[in-house]
């Protein structure tokens, strides 16, 4: 019987694997450790004003995502070719145009949906986090990692404001995704919902008590900024 | 360090790219978008008679079969050559009274009976509101009503476009025993007014300006409609 041996062809070894190390921190770190909300502490004001309810939240958080993914990769494609002293005007259209794009599309095919998020959708453009990371690792790195680093920051972003709404939807409305979830019996017995929790000063409590939280947790990021 | 004429070209290249690919999006997806309008419109019309259907084809040929569009004025006569679809609200409000051209849609429902259909624009607290308002043949009772906003607090006011406060409209009266016009006023729970309950439903607490919003804007929308339906009630 005779033995097949497959011989391998050698790997390029100067070309880094897909999911290597550094490119896995570049997309998990975001979720965590580097959090861009709470430990960046970019796209607060975002995270004040569509925390209300969970479903925009959501949204939000898809949309930036996509948007910071495809940003960061079309500067890192361009970043050479890009001259210093407007790069962020550079940037700036870049993601004007992304966003712009998902809204027409949006407009065209999800209607529902884009009548929801109107006013939300423009508000990326203006979100700290997209050009944050553009200037900060997109200018700098290949267009793979700074790809995934905008997926893995839309996510850390999303992770912030969807634990935000919950409580926020919850205590604020009884409701969550518009469901009711607290009882009628509480109300019979005097209980209110509270009035604080839909408006935006909730979110930065909320936004500080996570921050605690997190950094009671992760040691890593005792005296990090 | 880049010289300055690469600098310009480069802002002067991206510029036009982005320009033509805005262009060409918009363009070609303008069809597209004007039909989701279009059939938005006549979802809410149809909302505003409790009519639950989401199904692009059955609104479309619920609204050709059922509604009847029509223009009137404020003196209570017909207007012709003007088509509802080239009317905008919010510019006819800018005029004069006298001077308006007023979209009036009729819904045909059950056992021919009429509901009078009225659109509604105004002003919320951070935006545009509008909706649509079905009054029955009595010229008095509202069937029912349909809100929506552009950019209101969610939780808040943007509760205008949801169904527990729509509902409050419905078996309201808008004209009160002398067949004055009281219209439906949207106030506080608590607060003390002169009408009956029949002409008011809950204001939304913590929505307090998009709430007058609604009431100015009921208001100011039906009344011109009156002279029309006293009309059509002596006829």
């Amino acid at each position: 019987m005779s033995v097949e041996t497959t011989v391998e062809a050698p790997k390029a070894t100067k070309k880094e694997a897909l999911f290597s190390k550094k490119n896995r921190r570049a997309l998990f770190d975001p979720l965590d450790d580097n959090n861009p909300i709470t430990v960046q502490v970019l796209g607060i004001c975002s995270a004040l004003a569509v925390t209300v309810q969970v479903k925009p939240a959501m949204i939000m958080a898809v949309g930036l995502t996509f948007v910071a993914a495809f940003s960061s990769l079309i500067i890192a494609l361009i970043r050479d070719s890009i001259p210093g002293r407007i790069r962020m005007i550079v940037q700036l259209i870049i993601v004007a145009l992304l966003v712009t794009l998902v809204d027409q599309v949006l407009k065209a095919y999800m209607f529902d949906v884009s009548k929801k998020l109107s006013v939300f959708v423009g508000l990326i453009i203006t979100n700290c986090i997209v050009m944050g990371r553009l200037e900060a690792f997109a200018m700098a790195q290949k267009p793979w990692p700074a790809f995934l680093d905008g997926i893995g920051n839309g996510l850390g972003y999303g992770i912030i404001l969807v634990v935000v709404a919950v409580f926020r939807e919850v205590f604020g409305a009884g409701t969550l995704l518009g469901f009711k979830v607290i009882p009628q019996w509480f109300y019979d017995h005097g209980y209110v919902n509270n009035g604080l929790m839909v408006l935006p000063p909730a979110a930065l409590f909320l936004i500080g008590i996570y921050i605690w939280w997190q950094r009671s947790r992760n040691t890593k990021l005792v005296n990090v900024s | 360090m880049h010289s300055n004429r690469y600098t310009f070209l480069f802002a002067a290249a991206i510029s036009v790219i982005t320009a033509i690919l805005l262009a060409f999006t918009s363009e070609s997806l303008k069809p597209l978008q004007e039909a989701n309008v279009a059939l938005d419109k006549k979802t809410s019309i149809l909302r505003s008679v409790r009519f639950e259907g989401t199904d692009r084809t059955v609104i479309e040929n619920t609204y050709a079969s059922q509604v009847q569009e029509m223009v009137v004025n404020s003196k209570g006569e017909e207007v012709s050559g003007v088509k509802t679809e080239d009317i905008v609200v919010k510019n006819e409000l800018a005029k004069p009274v006298g001077d308006r051209n007023l979209p009036l849609y009729v819904y045909s429902g059950e056992a021919d009976k009429k509901y009078y259909v009225i659109p509604l624009y105004g002003t919320g607290l951070w935006g545009p509101i509008w909706g649509y308002i079905a009054i029955e043949n009595d010229f008095n009772t509202v069937y029912g009503s349909f809100f929506d906003h552009k950019s209101e607090t969610p939780g808040l006011g943007a509760e205008i476009a949801e169904k527990p406060f729509q509902q409050q409209f419905q078996g309201k009266k808008i004209m009160d025993d002398d067949n004055q016009f009281i219209s439906v006023n949207v106030v506080k729970a608590a607060a003390k007014v002169s009408f009956g309950d029949e002409h008011r439903v809950d204001a939304i607490s913590g929505g307090t300006i998009t709430s007058t919003g609604t009431d100015k804007m009921l208001k100011v929308c039906m009344e011109p409609y009156l002279a029309y339906f006293n009309k059509l009630k002596t006829k």
